[in-house]
């Protein structure tokens, strides 16, 4: 009887040890100022991209002639969860595509358009309005079957160390993450409040800008806009952050 | 046109005081920001702004440059008729918007 | 033992950015007299009757919350005509003046800033009688922890 207890609590004591704690939202590690920004959507500037967003979603491009809506009808319903389960493995297209890699796809592909610059207001306004339709949901991604690869990189990517600083992601954000650097709290970087607004843009910017500027951060050269490795980040990113709810578009200094 | 949004609650009393919320897509080039290739950006900001309601004008406004970004103002009026709140304004380069809204004020 | 050595070596290397608040420069503070001057004519500010809402330490110098509250009835006799406001070791100190129509009700407002280094700002009504009244608030504005491509 004492033994079996004994077990129990040994085996209870293991299970509690091996499990990680939840992610936490980059929220928790800005200021209320920034927190009520967020919440408030009016005053939150990402949602002038939003309304871009919405407006081209109705917009008909290209030689096709068609818009988002002639074939996703309303984007409250058709997009909702699209943004949760992405970066994802696509069947059609054979790859692993982000949200944007996605919509580009459709735009050069069914529209017969041109692709969105990266960071253009088109780019982020239709980023943000689709990704704001998962507002509140858990991200939940697939890495099994052919995403596993590039997951694997992803993740690899996040330990390496790089730049003239010679640091990987998991130093900072891993193991010194609610820690102050100046007067900032380092946060987890979770991906779930992008595309945001960011005071120090001036402007809302993507999940890729942002990490392309922690690039920049450690000194290291930045991958390109659409890359492999960005990709392959995004999705490690967003395994990581299994089941925090979707805060896009959201606002960080 | 640039774009803005405007936010008036959809009805009032006659007399209460109601609050106007806007929110202004503009960058507000202060000329001080350089470009990747060292090349000042040009200045160009909303350099006034005007709000009317009732047949008057209810703010005037005049920013510099050390008003942020998207520019976000909220301010108050006293409901005192039925019609429309109109804000406008234009920036250094001539560049005008308006937005408006109606209030019913019973 | 090699993680620990790690640690240190990250950590050293992450605060030889980061700059201690005591050796920030401070940006020269323009002379505000004769701007005040200017909107106040002969009036000499006094303290009161105008409040200023600033957060004590600014999460980004770009866009930094502002509130102002003048004490008025706002009738025809007795109003507020005007509010300015500036930040003194901004590049161009008047940030924004704001004029109310008679019907404002409340003279409250809030914005958003630019705020180029740690300062004081000071807002000042002018009434209807032609009275001037003043009040200010000191913000601290840090760099960034980390650069990013703007830095470049």
């Amino acid at each position: 009887m004492i033994r079996a207890a004994l077990l129990l609590l040994a085996l209870c004591a293991t299970l509690a040890g091996a499990q990680s704690p939840p992610p936490r939202s980059g929220l928790d590690f800005q200021g209320d100022d920034i927190r009520r920004l967020q919440e408030d959507d009016f005053a939150n500037p990402a949602m002038l991209w939003v309304e871009r967003g919405a407006a081209l979603w109705r917009e008909a491009r290209g030689a096709a002639g068609k818009s988002c809506a002639d074939c996703h009808g309303d984007a409250a319903s058709s997009m909702r969860g699209v943004a949760a389960r992405l970066p994802g493995w696509d069947r059609r297209l054979g790859r692993v595509v982000t949200l944007d890699a996605r919509i580009q796809a459709c735009a050069t592909g069914e529209q017969r358009a041109a692709g969105f610059a990266p960071e253009s207001r088109d780019h982020i306004g239709l980023l943000a309005y689709v990704s704001l339709q998962s507002r509140g949901m858990p991200q939940r991604v697939e890495v099994e079957g052919e995403a596993r690869a590039v997951f694997e990189r992803g993740r690899e990517l996040f330990m390496t160390r790089v730049g003239q600083m010679n640091l990987a992601c998991t130093h900072c954000h891993d193991l010194k993450w609610g820690r102050t650097l100046l007067t900032e709290k380092i946060s987890q970087g979770q991906p779930t409040a992008w595309p945001a607004y960011r005071l120090d843009w001036q402007a809302a910017g993507s999940l890729e800008r942002r990490l392309r500027a922690c690039f920049v951060g450690v000194r290291a050269a930045m991958p390109d806009y659409r890359s492999d490795e960005l990709t392959a980040l995004q999705l490690y990113l967003a395994r990581r952050a299994q089941g925090l709810a979707l805060e896009a578009p959201g606002v960080r200094r | 046109m640039s774009a803005g949004r405007l936010r008036v609650p959809a009805r009032a009393r006659r007399g209460e005081v109601i609050e106007i919320r806007l929110l202004l897509e503009h960058p507000m080039e202060n000329g001080f920001r350089r470009d990747t290739l060292g090349r000042a950006v040009p200045k160009n900001i909303i350099n006034t702004l005007v709000a009317r309601y009732d047949g008057r004008e209810i703010l005037r406004a005049e920013f510099g440059t050390g008003i942020a970004a998207n520019p976000y103002l909220a301010f108050f009026t006293r409901a005192t008729a039925s019609g429309e709140v109109v804000v406008s304004w234009v920036d250094d380069a001539g560049l005008a918007g308006e937005v408006r809204a109606p209030i019913e004020v019973g | 033992m090699r993680r620990r050595r790690f640690l240190q070596i990250s950590g050293a290397g992450v605060a030889a950015v980061a700059l201690p608040l005591r050796a920030q420069q401070l940006l020269p503070a323009h002379d505000l007299q004769p701007l005040i001057r200017g909107i106040a004519g002969a009036a000499e500010p006094m303290p009161g009757r105008i409040r200023i809402v600033l957060p004590q330490l600014a999460e980004n110098g770009n866009s930094v919350p502002l509130e102002i509250r003048v004490d008025s009835p706002m009738t025809a006799t007795d109003h507020v005509r005007s509010v300015h406001v500036f930040a003194e070791r901004n590049p161009r100190p008047l940030v924004a003046s704001f004029r109310f129509g008679p019907d404002a009700g409340r003279t409250q407002l809030t914005t958003r800033i630019r705020l180029a280094g740690s300062q004081r700002v000071v807002a000042l009504a002018v009434l209807s009688d032609g009275s001037c009244w003043t009040d200010g608030a000191e913000v601290v504005v840090t760099s960034a922890a980390c650069l990013d491509e703007m830095s470049l």
